[in-house]
């Protein structure tokens, strides 16, 4: 019988193994080793390796990173955990002027095999500093690697390969996404860099959903199909690199694409997505594109404001079908029994 | 040991002449920071460490790389541009690195370094190495947060690092005095449970005598980490260049007056026999004319290099 875990245990799991076999792993950040322990994800760690392996740190996010990438000069692989992705911007520039760039600007002698976990917020009021998705940020600059896993399997998989990079990670997960269950091996496994996952087939329309919003393009998959409209869908997994071909691939087949980013559209990992297929496709055969994400707002706590600030399965769907359709006039009814599990404080 | 002080100023103040004389040439390719004036601090510095020691350097590193024992034909070469240089052409002059010698980089953002700095420290430290980590930088990185944050986690952690704070009085044309509020910075460090003292950066035989004190104590465990040194200099020339900048009018030519009449590299050498001296200068002379002439026939990386050394 198949294992199931939740993407915390997945991720807990994976540390837990790599920091057993390899003891120049180290995991360290804000509390790490607090009684809450990262949402479980550090759960037993301390416990199992000791306090100079994993720690919890001061809140100085600009020094710990820089002291994270000089522990990879020396050759550790320390993995820096950020309770929220928006902290990150205190880390900004110890990641894009030294991480992304110490091996290049040393002329090759230098590696930083460090990884970055940071998680993105959603729902019950995060607000506006407690919700974005600044993955395109890093998918800017090269020299990072950029890694948003959807299910516990690719969670697991996805953070061994980035633990064993010998490149500076950015690892995104996602708050709402913790709480997902599937089926994760006990052995220690990689999902590698560069290769996406068509997580449903179809023929009519491609949809790409990045990190939470996988989900959510998932929903909209049903209730199309409902209206027999066959959505492909596509995880991409690691945005940086990022498998073009697979979707690409897809787009060919369909003739449409929609992006769900999980973060704002202007200069966003969707567009990046939109912009490449084109590139791809253009001399081949026409093409209708789509890009969905976060409203050019800040994130509003209050929850109808929330509510629309967000794309979901519906309004997902109902993009989708006015791809394929040409028409603007439908909505699907809300099943209830796919909506996400929220995430509720207090935190 | 007044020989190999000697030697490594001698090394440093000559190199940078030269690189200032050759750079309306236009054969160096990199904006140059130069150390001239401040060598003192460097040499006194990393005569006291081993050669497994290691350091981080600020973006006016010439001197600091080179006391450490960085390869000089890597350096003129990648001030060059050239594929024989240091970083392959790919680092220029404010990114010299010789990992073999302990040179772990240095950066241009200004106080960047001491927080990658800290990390080597904690690395060191985890494995029970008896090595030790150094880090220059200038009074202007103690306007940065992340001097503040990495000096207490250094503190926390009681990390075998020394902080070496050149403090030659200008961030670029800016005084200290108009930056900060307190000018002492060892008493910033201080604040952070950091021992710290200010020392005359101008002395490299003192520098050399406080700092291995230091590091003994720390070989040794008598001591725990970090400690923090800041050592009063200046900038002979301007910021970024190879000429003086007294015309700015932001300082004053008389500021530079006593610097020069206590010159390290003259001082240093009047300690030695003359015959001793002057061969030392030759065999000094010829490395650089050596160093310079196989930056010159090196050749440029080939534009394929662009894409090597990335994820």
């Amino acid at each position: 019988m198949e294992r199931v875990l939740s993407y915390v245990d997945a991720i807990r799991e994976a540390t837990d193994q790599e920091m057993e076999h390899d003891s120049s792993v180290i995991e360290f950040g804000l509390d790490v080793d607090d009684p809450k322990r990262i949402q479980g994800t550090t759960r037993g760690l301390v416990e199992k390796y000791g306090p100079e392996r994993v720690f919890g740190t001061p809140l100085s996010e600009d020094a710990m990173t820089g002291a994270a990438i000089g522990m990879a000069m020396a050759g550790l692989r320390p993995i820096h955990v950020h309770i929220r992705m928006d902290f990150l911007m205190l880390s900004m520039n110890q990641l894009i002027n030294i991480a992304a760039k110490a091996r290049y600007m040393y002329g090759g002698q230098v590696a930083i095999p460090l990884v970055v976990r940071s998680m993105i917020g959603k729902s019950w009021g995060q607000g506006a500093q407690h919700s974005q998705g600044l993955y395109s940020f890093f998918m800017h600059v090269p020299g990072l690697k950029v890694v948003a896993p959807t299910t516990p399997y690719d969670a697991k998989g996805s953070l061994i390969a980035a633990i064993r990079d010998d490149n500076p990670v950015m690892y995104v997960e996602h708050r709402i996404l913790h709480f997902q269950k599937g089926r994760v091996p006990e052995d220690l496994y990689t999902v590698s860099p560069g290769k996406a996952r068509i997580t449903a087939e179809g023929r009519d329309v491609t949809i790409v959903g990045i990190s939470n919003m996988q989900v959510e393009c998932l929903r909209a998959q049903h209730y199309l199909s409902e209206i027999g409209i066959s959505a492909e869908v596509i995880d991409p997994i690691w945005l940086s690199p990022l498998d073009i071909d697979t979707i690409a691939d897809s787009v060919r087949k369909t003739g449409r694409l929609i992006v769900v980013d999980n973060g704002w559209t202007t200069c966003g990992a969707g567009s990046e997505i939109a912009a490449q297929v084109m590139e791809c496709l253009q001399d081949e055969r026409s093409i209708r594109i789509h890009r969905m994400g976060f409203a050019p707002t800040s994130c509003p706590p209050s929850p109808t404001l929330e509510e629309a600030f967000y794309p979901n399965g519906r309004t997902i769907a109902a993009a989708a079908h006015e791809l394929v359709t040409g028409v603007n006039d439908w909505l699907p009814t809300e099943q209830t029994e796919l909506r996400e599990i929220e995430f509720k404080g207090p935190f | 040991m007044y020989d190999n002080i000697f030697r490594s100023l001698y090394l440093i103040r000559r190199t940078e002449e030269e690189v200032a004389r050759a750079y309306p040439t236009d054969k160096i390719k990199s904006p140059v920071h130069l150390s001239i004036g401040q060598e003192a601090v460097a040499v006194g510095v990393c005569e006291a460490l081993g050669p497994e020691d290691i350091i981080f350097c600020s973006y006016r590193s010439h001197a600091s790389y080179l006391a450490k024992g960085g390869d000089l034909n890597a350096m003129v070469a990648e001030l060059y541009g050239k594929a024989t240089g240091s970083a392959k052409g790919k680092g220029g002059s404010m990114h010299l690195v010789d990992i073999p010698h302990g040179v772990m980089g240095a950066s241009a953002v200004v106080g960047t370094p001491i927080a990658n700095a800290i990390g080597y420290a904690y690395a060191l430290k985890l494995r029970h190495s008896n090595q030790i980590v150094a880090c220059f930088f200038g009074d202007g990185a103690t306007d940065e947060g992340v001097f503040y944050e990495s000096l207490n986690w250094a503190a926390v952690k009681e990390l075998p690092i020394i902080f070496i704070c050149e403090n030659n009085g200008y961030a670029i044309h800016t005084a200290q005095s108009t930056r900060q509020k307190n000018t002492q910075l060892w008493q910033k460090a201080a604040a952070q449970g950091v021992p710290a003292e200010r020392i005359d950066g101008n002395d490299v035989l003192s520098i050399y005598e406080h700092v291995s004190e230091t590091i003994q104590s720390l070989r040794t465990k008598k001591a725990m980490g970090p400690f923090f040194f800041e050592c009063m200099t200046y900038r002979w020339r301007e910021h970024v260049g190879p000429n003086e900048d007294y015309q700015l009018g932001y300082r004053d030519l008389s500021e530079l007056a006593p610097w020069v009449e206590t010159d390290q590299v003259e001082r240093i050498g009047g300690m030695l026999d003359p015959i001793q001296r002057k061969q030392i200068e030759v065999d000094v002379e010829a490395e650089i004319a050596s160093a310079f002439l196989y930056a010159d026939q090196s050749p440029f990386p080939d534009p394929s290099e662009l894409y090597t050394d990335i994820t």
